[in-house]
């Protein structure tokens, strides 16, 4: 991560901030830990994509998101409908096909949505939620809102058309998007360096005529700080931009992905510099005692057994209910 | 923030309109229908490739730009954004109405159409609602080329989710557009290019808002009920007044709307004729058509001879009008073929 295009150094935040940034990784980290379980155990079904790794560009995300805000993420979005404050039974019983999951068991794991809390879905499909964001923010053109979109996609969805039609359209009509690429360096199982000829992604901005720039994706406060500006102009009618976030996937691309294309000392390295790595030292360095930086793992630990288990209890989703809502 | 913040309220028209007739061409009477929705309805949107300021490529958004300022814009040409913007602004309660400029075009961006615009309101479980219009047009016409000729209804009629119309006359453009437009669902307006600038109706303007689906009777009859839509509506019934002078009496049925279908209707017409041929201009197979005869002949309808479908043979579609013309029926051999399925050889 040596070639941000800005230094980060210096953005830290208080003791009591990073331990709550600390909590909301875990809080990430051990719902997809408990789906895998789930999906392992057979209570869940079908191709279930995680992000673990990945959780400090959510976290440090969240509360720039403003109440009318929308967000749009990708298959790897549990972690982002968190963020938005979606409750975890809810999620859990939408990977679960319960009646009780966000979408009734409509959406599943990988196209769940909840509008009433910003999320305005997942999406399976590679770089398409970019083009919808846009409409989200040509929406707040005419409603009055101040809305801002957030598109979040990973380095994959850089070489969609759509991403492409997207970024292009937002800077020609100057909407308030901003576009995350969670850059951790593998689209599904190819590695991003092979399949562009210039890695650093974030440099396309230029020429949608765009700010763009790489951050560090695994440090929640240097994400608010970069991200916060490009959210902050975009409200302010600046228009939009492109945030290429380096992180790193420390899982398959979906559950039993065997990771046979992993380069020797990836997933080491990668270790090192996890968010929940990265934030335990700065807290050690803060002061912290162990007990505290412990409790922030446990008391995510046993909010989201408890969810789960509210999410196992509930029904299936009902068959009667398979046709409804396919008109309005 | 409430479960509804997202959701726009389905409009309803709750006065009685006061209508007018004028005297209109299909390509005026879709700029009417277009007028009354952008002034009736606030939430709309008008977008595009060159439909504000240039007024359209065939001048049916003319004068919309002037009279209602930035809901009706010009975009890239970049069919994925202008679609998937509409199914964004749709989610946060705009209306918008969005055209394809040749049906061909949707084809780079089906994308946005089948797997967001379709599933946006049963996916979110209702929670989100998607009530865009795409306008587009379709048809053959001299000179076309095969990537400006195609007929494409039955791609989205085999989508769930959408709804599908294709006017034939000036009254329905406008009516069918209008319907659209107030429609909670996403719906695809298939025109046809080589009506616009054909001769003037009467087109009665401000009438109620109609729901979608319905059949027109076109031509009543008793040897055999023919089903069709589009601009080859004309050519059906060129043909049945072509056989009516020799004898065989033909029902003609228009379907403007293909989804919803009146399966029931239909099934009901074809049982009191006893023969049914779909006419169309799309292609044979995986044609519309197809679905048709399956849903009379599921309904057990007895028939006195085969099920016929005529239209396009299974091939690509040429660009001299010679080569059209031998592949493409006109109602010459629409008739002829009626005539010897009816009357045996």
């Amino acid at each position: 991560m040596s070639d941000q295009t800005r230094a980060t150094d210096g953005v830290t935040g208080s003791r009591s901030r990073i331990l709550a940034d600390l909590h909301q990784v875990w809080r990430m980290r051990v719902f997809e830990e408990k789906v895998r379980d789930l999906r392992l155990a057979g209570d869940a079904v079908g191709s279930i994509h995680l992000g673990i790794g990945q959780e400090a560009v959510a976290v440090g995300t969240a509360e720039l998101i403003g109440p009318d805000d929308a967000l749009f993420a990708t298959y790897r979005g549990h972690s982002w409908a968190l963020a938005c404050g979606v409750p975890p039974a809810a999620l859990f019983a939408e990977v679960l096909g319960r009646a009780t999951g966000t979408n009734g068991g409509r959406g599943g794991s990988a196209h769940l949505s909840a509008p009433a809390h910003r999320f305005f879905g997942e999406n399976s499909i590679v770089g398409a939620g970019a083009p919808i964001a846009v409409g989200a923010a040509l929406a707040g053109r005419f409603d009055g809102s101040g809305r801002v979109a957030i598109t979040v996609f990973g380095d994959g969805a850089m070489n969609q058309g759509a991403v492409h039609e997207a970024m292009n359209f937002a800077a020609a009509m100057n909407l308030p998007v901003v576009f995350v690429c969670e850059n951790n360096t593998w689209s599904e199982l190819t590695p991003i360096d092979e399949m562009v000829r210039d890695p650093h992604l974030h440099r396309r901005a230029a020429a949608y005529g765009i700010p763009g720039e790489r951050i560090d994706g695994n440090d929640p406060a240097i994400v608010r700080d970069r991200l916060g500006a490009a959210v902050r102009r975009a409200r302010e009618g600046g228009g939009p931009t492109l945030v290429e976030a380096m992180t790193a996937r420390l899982v398959g691309h979906y559950i039993g992905d065997a990771e046979q294309y992993r380069r020797p000392g990836e997933l080491d390295e990668a270790r090192r510099l996890e968010p929940t790595v990265r934030l335990a030292a700065q807290l050690r360095a803060a002061g912290a005692p162990d007990a505290e930086i412990e409790r922030a793992e446990h008391d995510a630990r046993a909010e989201t057994e408890q969810a789960a288990a509210e999410a196992l209890a509930a029904p299936l989703a009902d068959p009667a209910t398979a046709k409804d809502h396919l008109y309005v | 923030m409430s479960e509804t913040t997202s959701i726009s309220e389905t409009p309803s028209a709750t006065t009685t309109p006061a209508t007018t007739t004028s005297q209109l061409t299909y390509g005026q009477a879709v700029n009417a229908a277009l007028r009354r929705c952008l002034a009736e309805l606030p939430d709309t949107l008008l977008y595009g490739e060159d439909v504000a300021k240039p007024g359209g490529v065939f001048g049916v958004t003319r004068g919309l730009r002037r009279e209602f300022g930035e809901r009706v814009f010009d975009t890239p040409i970049s069919e994925s954004a202008i679609l998937g913007s509409a199914v964004g602004a749709a989610m946060l309660g705009r209306r918008p109405i969005v055209e394809i400029m040749w049906v061909d075009f949707s084809l780079v961006a089906f994308d946005q159409i089948v797997n967001q615009l379709a599933n946006v309101h049963y996916v979110s479980r209702g929670q989100l609602r998607a009530p865009v219009v795409i306008r587009t047009q379709q048809g053959s016409a001299p000179g076309a080329c095969a990537q400006h000729s195609q007929s494409l209804e039955a791609f989205f009629l085999h989508v769930p989710g959408l709804r599908v119309c294709m006017p034939w006359t000036a009254q329905d453009a406008y009516d069918l557009l209008v319907a659209a437009v107030y429609s909670d669902d996403p719906t695809i307006v298939i025109e046809n290019r080589t009506l616009y600038n054909a001769a003037k109706q009467d087109v009665v303007l401000g009438g109620p808002v109609q729901q979608p689906g319905g059949l027109r009777v076109r031509r009543e009859g008793s040897d055999a009920t023919v089903v069709t839509w589009g601009a080859f509506t004309a050519r059906a019934l060129e043909a049945a007044a072509a056989l009516a002078e020799q004898g065989v009496s033909l029902e003609v049925l228009e379907l403007p709307w293909l989804n919803p279908f009146p399966t029931d209707e239909v099934i009901e017409r074809v049982r009191r004729t006893g023969r049914l041929a779909v006419l169309h201009e799309a292609n044979v197979t995986g044609g519309f058509g197809a679905e048709v005869v399956a849903r009379v002949a599921g309904a057990g309808v007895p028939l006195r001879s085969p099920a016929l479908r005529l239209g396009l043979p299974d091939t690509r579609v040429p660009a001299a009008p010679s080569l059209v013309a031998e592949l493409l029926p006109g109602s010459d051999r629409i008739a002829a073929s009626l005539r010897q399925w009816v009357l045996g050889p």
